[in-house]
């Protein structure tokens, strides 16, 4: 465990947001570049990041050099290399998309800059924690400033939808921090693997966890915890509500699984099954919801709760093979839906633009957008999971888990899910093929945006075929190796 | 009982307060308050936990969180407030739609 | 990096990379865009005839990538995959030919040649399938490349019609994919062997495997049309005339039908799947589908919809053929595959050509064609006497081999249902051919712009209905030959069963 080779680029994975967020902040007129040149420069950092996690297994570095007791810890393993590359990935891409995307509003891109890249930096330190206090700051850094991003759309759906998200999310927050007081209180350390190894099953150890848990599953806005997502990532600015979908929820997914993985073993059963339930439940909930929205942006939302839904599926796992395969799975599927979700969202972005927001108001888009229309089916495709794609190779190890520990249940809702969202995908698709009765004067829409949409939507493709150094990626110092038997 | 009992079950009152405001009350500047509750009980909660050592000097690593802890309820509160008043000057209300209508 | 490793990704980059360029080209590049179609068809037939040459003399193609822990992306070249592949990059060819030809001056040509590329490109892709998931791939591909062209004329009858094909397909994924899995947890392999890779097990799993093999046949069935699962089908006879003949032909039925003869062959086994009594179930339900799709062909006075149910009864032959034991039956069905493939986009290009130089749709419309249009009437009634059985053209080898298979093992009431199939066959082609040829065509009669100058219709449009049925005749009447499918569909039966 020597961070030799990979603190520089820890350091710079946490820093180079940071100062392009600071630079786009006090020089507004150079926001046209920097966000992208910060995009860029951080992508090439992270692979190489990756390159050496997945090289020398974990890397971690003690922050002022003091050590893991009292100073703050850096890990870097597999799961985390995965959650800092499908971030990486998603900010360039939007931040090449929010330039087009901005470019006509007075103020250009400067608020959107600085603050995604307050939250990208958020995130890389999230995914980098080893402290659960850490955490819990990377949280609120996170929670304050996609609020921010969302209230930027300006409209009033926005603003309420920006307010309600805010107050979730530092609530949930609050309960966090609870739990982590009590964890610190239980165990003397904030350290997340010094408290599992010093944690002893209890009253209080489960209560804490339970905490963790809820702020967690309240954030990722798993069913029945949702409500407030729909109408914060349908309001907000396109390339917003792709930061949010592809990445914000699955902040805390991460957390709740380092924790689950690191804290309390003697939880895993009873909890995991509640929560793998509650996923099943959110599949099914969320996928029915997109499928009666007329809102293409709505549709994308409740298609995002349905699919945070098949992250959490993993929980209910109790065996090591099984677990292990599914977690694969789910993290394959964080990175593929990030892609999707972003390329979904950027269709959207451009359907509206071009004049319209309802599945009625789709008239031949597929003649006049041909490329946003192939990004939105091809991102779909991955959303259903079906062959040639990402998601199909995701929704596969969940599913050749859930068949290994002969969960039929769990079978059932896979593969009913990918079924619903094929429909609502094609929902979408088959009206944009017909003529629509009151043909409208289109807006012309750059360009860059509807390039970039298709490029991300190509990606969840080829993530298709060429998954297996990513799935080895993810096991590279074992994240999921040690911990998954109920006892070790 | 001892005085840090005390202290820890006043903040989960506190905490329990709070949430129970956040989701009763419609009025957003009631919602804001009810939080900065709950983060009063959460820092106490922190507080009174913290072990003590031989000599009576408490661990200074609780106290640290819980400053850490306030500056990022400013911060919060005043997103917060700016939001709320936003919201009232589009809406004309300072509050929140029932999510089921929209 | 050698041949045999690259030319499976070859022959579907033939393909793919020409449709991928389409899709970017302008609508108005309409040379550039006909000739990138025709040499994509033209390499992929060149270099599956290549592979077919390699396989006779021994060679074996087979490449590899890891998708997941356990299960590849596998493309293996088997004597059956070239059986589909040598017809589909064939009847491609002839159907680009006769697409450009359907298509001129209507509008989004470019999208539409751009989906036909990927639809061959994924029907070469399951035939070449080494294992399930493979094989679920390219078949996944297929529904959702063939979904654009179903609905290309943007109509909202074509949207329904659509949205049929798709719950249809999609569902029988599902199914399909849920079986895979299962069997995946069962067996630990998905890979492909020439007689199965199942009867190892242990006797305690074989009831499910049986639940295993209702799924898979489910999943399958949906394309190959089996009763009741047919729906889609009669419905997605909107779509333009190539596109009939390409889902009917080449492309979606086929793979269905290829589907049900991989699983049968490849995953089961032919005597593993009679052991476990679900061969006979599978022959029933394919008897059932070939008298009901012909019996409702009788009730159809659109042409369109009279060949879709004729499909439907035909495709069954091939199901048929694979369940009925022993190794003559299954040269009946696995030959049908060719034939049945040859026949019937005849059968459509005609039926296309009616409705576009004439106008006429209906079959009580057809009075007199023969005379005003004697060659693509002359094509239509080759192939309609070869899909009735006569002698000595393509149906009558297939017919004979099932007949011959069925009486070996002792199945007799299957010759019964051939003998009745093709009564009912003669039922619904013979007037056809009647009014086609012996009814005085109406007065006056009004000849439609598209005319082909001293030809009777253009000569995109003539020449592949004409090729396809001189091939009709040419593997009935040369069917011993070496080179004939008959031959090499023997060669793949052999493989199936123990010396």
């Amino acid at each position: 465990m020597t961070g030799a080779d990979g603190t520089p680029l820890i350091v710079a994975a946490l820093l180079l947001p940071l100062a392009g967020a600071a630079i786009a902040f006090a020089m507004p007129r150079t926001t046209r570049w920097v966000g992208i040149a910060t995009a860029v420069v951080l992508l090439a950092v992270v692979v190489m990041l990756c390159g050496a996690v997945g090289a020398g297994g974990e890397l971690s570095h003690a922050v002022g050099g003091w050590g893991a007791p009292l100073g703050i810890a850096l890990r870097v393993d597999g799961l985390s290399a995965a959650m800092l590359l499908t971030t990486a990935a998603v900010s360039l891409a939007v931040a090449a998309y929010g330039r087009s995307y901005f470019r006509d509003e007075s103020a250009g891109p400067a608020g959107f800059t600085p603050l995604s890249m307050l939250l990208i930096a958020g995130l890389n330190a999230l995914f980098v924690s080893g402290d659960l206090f850490n955490v819990y700051v990377t949280l609120e850094v996170l929670g304050l400033s996609a609020a921010a991003l969302v209230a930027r759309a300006g409209t009033p759906e926005a603003l309420t939808g920006a307010m309600r998200y805010l107050l979730v999310t530092v609530a949930a927050s609050l309960v966090y921090l609870l739990g982590v007081a009590l964890l610190y209180h239980l165990t003397g350390t904030l350290d997340i693997r010094l408290v599992g190894a010093r944690l002893e099953s209890g009253a209080a150890a489960w209560s804490a966890v339970g905490l963790i848990g809820a702020a967690m599953l309240l954030k990722s806005a798993v069913f029945p915890l949702h409500f407030w997502l729909p109408p914060a990532h349908a309001n907000a600015p396109a390339p917003v509500s792709a930061l949010l979908s592809a990445l914000v929820v699955k902040a805390s997914l991460y957390v709740l699984l380092r924790v689950w993985l690191d804290v309390l073993p003697a939880a895993r059963a009873d909890f995991g099954a509640v929560v793998g339930a509650l996923g099943c439940a959110a599949v099914l909930w969320g996928s029915t919801q997109a499928l009666r929205q007329d809102q293409l942006k709505l549709l994308v939302a409740y298609s995002t709760v349905a699919q945070v839904g098949y992250l959490f599926i993993p929980f209910a796992f109790t065996s090591a093979a099984a677990a292990g395969t599914a977690w694969r799975g789910a993290v394959y599927l964080v990175l593929c839906h990030a892609l999707a979700k972003t390329a979904m969202f950027m269709s959207v972005g451009n359907i509206q633009l071009f004049g319209g927001d309802r599945i009625g108001e789709l008239d031949r888009v597929v003649q006049r957008l041909p490329l946003t229309m192939a990004a939105f089916a091809v991102a779909g495709i991955t959303v259903a999971g079906l062959p040639p794609s990402g998601g199909f190779v995701a929704k596969w190890l969940i599913l050749e888990a859930a068949v290994q520990e002969g969960r039929w249940f769990v079978s059932a809702v896979v593969l009913v899910g990918g079924l619903l969202a094929s429909i609502y995908v094609f929902r979408v698709i088959g009206p944009a093929f017909t003529k629509g009765a009151q043909p409208r004067q289109p807006r012309r829409v750059p360009n860059a945006m509807e390039w970039v949409a298709f490029a991300v939507a190509l990606a969840t493709v080829l993530l298709g075929f060429f998954g297996m150094p990513l799935l080895e990626l993810i096991d590279a110092g074992a994240p999921f190796g040690n911990a998954l038997e109920p006892e070790r | 009982m001892t005085g840090a009992e005390l202290y820890a079950l006043t903040g989960i009152a506190l905490f329990v307060i709070g949430l129970h405001g956040l989701i009763r009350y419609a009025h957003l500047m009631r919602k804001i308050l009810a939080l900065n509750v709950t983060g009063a009980g959460v820092f106490l909660v922190v507080a009174a936990l913290a072990e003590r050592g031989q000599d009576g000097t408490p661990d200074p690593v609780p106290q640290a969180l819980v400053i850490t802890g306030i500056v990022v309820a400013v911060a919060a509160t005043g997103l917060a407030l700016v939001l709320m008043l936003r919201v009232a000057s589009a809406t004309g209300r300072a509050e929140l739609p029932d999510p089921r209508s929209e | 990096m050698n041949a045999t490793f690259l030319l499976p990704v070859l022959i579907l980059l033939s393909s793919l990379v020409p449709g991928m360029i389409i899709f970017f080209l302008p609508e108005e590049w309409r040379t550039a865009r006909t000739a990138l179609n025709l040499f994509g068809a033209v390499l992929k037939v060149l270099l599956v005839g290549l592979v077919a040459l390699g396989i006779a003399s021994g060679e074996a193609y087979e490449t590899r990538l890891p998708l997941v822990p356990g299960v590849d992306l596998a493309l293996v070249i088997d004597p059956l995959a070239i059986l589909l592949s040598v017809l589909s990059a064939v009847l491609w060819l002839v159907t680009t030919i006769y697409a450009v030809g359907y298509l001129e001056g209507s509008p989004d040509r470019s999208r539409f040649f751009g989906f036909f590329s990927i639809c061959v490109t994924a029907t070469v892709g399951v035939a070449m399938a080494g294992n399930l998931v493979t094989f679920l791939l390219f078949y996944e591909l297929l529904t959702l490349s063939t979904y654009p062209l179903v609905v290309h004329r943007g109509t909202e009858v074509a949207r329904r019609a659509g949205r049929a094909y798709l719950f249809y397909t999609l569902t029988g994924g599902v199914l399909l994919l849920a079986g895979i899995a299962w069997l995946y947890g069962i067996a630990g392999t998905l890979e492909f062997a020439p007689r199965g890779f199942l009867s190892e097990l242990p006797a305690d799993v074989h009831p499910e495997l049986t639940a295993i093999f209702v799924l898979l046949i489910a999943g399958v069935g949906v394309k190959a049309a089996l009763v009741p699962l047919h729906g889609w089908l009669p419905q997605a006879m909107v779509a333009p005339a190539p596109v009939s003949a390409l889902l009917h032909a080449v492309a979606v039925v086929k793979a269905g039908a290829f589907g049900i003869v991989r699983i049968v062959q490849n995953v089961y086994g032919v005597e593993f799947s009679e052991e476990l009594g679900v061969a006979g179930p599978l022959a029933a339900v394919a008897s059932v589908t070939i008298v009901y799709g012909s019996l409702r062909a009788l009730q159809q006075n659109d042409l369109k919809r009279r060949l879709a149910f004729s499909t439907v009864s035909q495709v069954s032959y091939i199901a048929l053929g694979v369940a009925i034991a022993g190794p003559i039956a299954s040269i009946g069905g696995l030959v049908h595959l060719v034939h049945q493939g040859i026949m019937k986009i005849t059968l459509f290009f005609c039926a296309g050509n009616f409705a576009e130089t004439l106008g006429v749709h209906k079959v009580d419309e057809m009075r007199g064609v023969g005379r005003r249009m004697p060659w693509t009437t002359g094509a239509f009634t080759v192939a309609a006497c070869g899909m009735i059985g006569l002698p000595p053209l393509a149906g009558f080898v297939s017919k004979w081999y099932l007949g011959l298979g069925a009486a070996a093992v002792g199945d007799s009431w299957v010759i019964l249902i051939l003998i009745v199939s093709g009564l009912l066959n003669a039922g619904y082609f013979l007037p056809i051919l009647y009014i086609a040829w012996f009814e005085a065509p109406p007065e006056p009669a009004e000849q439609t712009p598209r005319s082909g100058g001293r030809l009777e219709t253009s000569w995109q449009l003539l020449l592949p209905p004409v090729a396809t049925a001189a091939l009709t005749l040419i593997v009935g009447l040369f069917a011993a030959a070496p080179w004939s499918p008959l031959r090499w569909v023997q060669l793949v039966a052999s493989l199936g069963f123990a010396e």
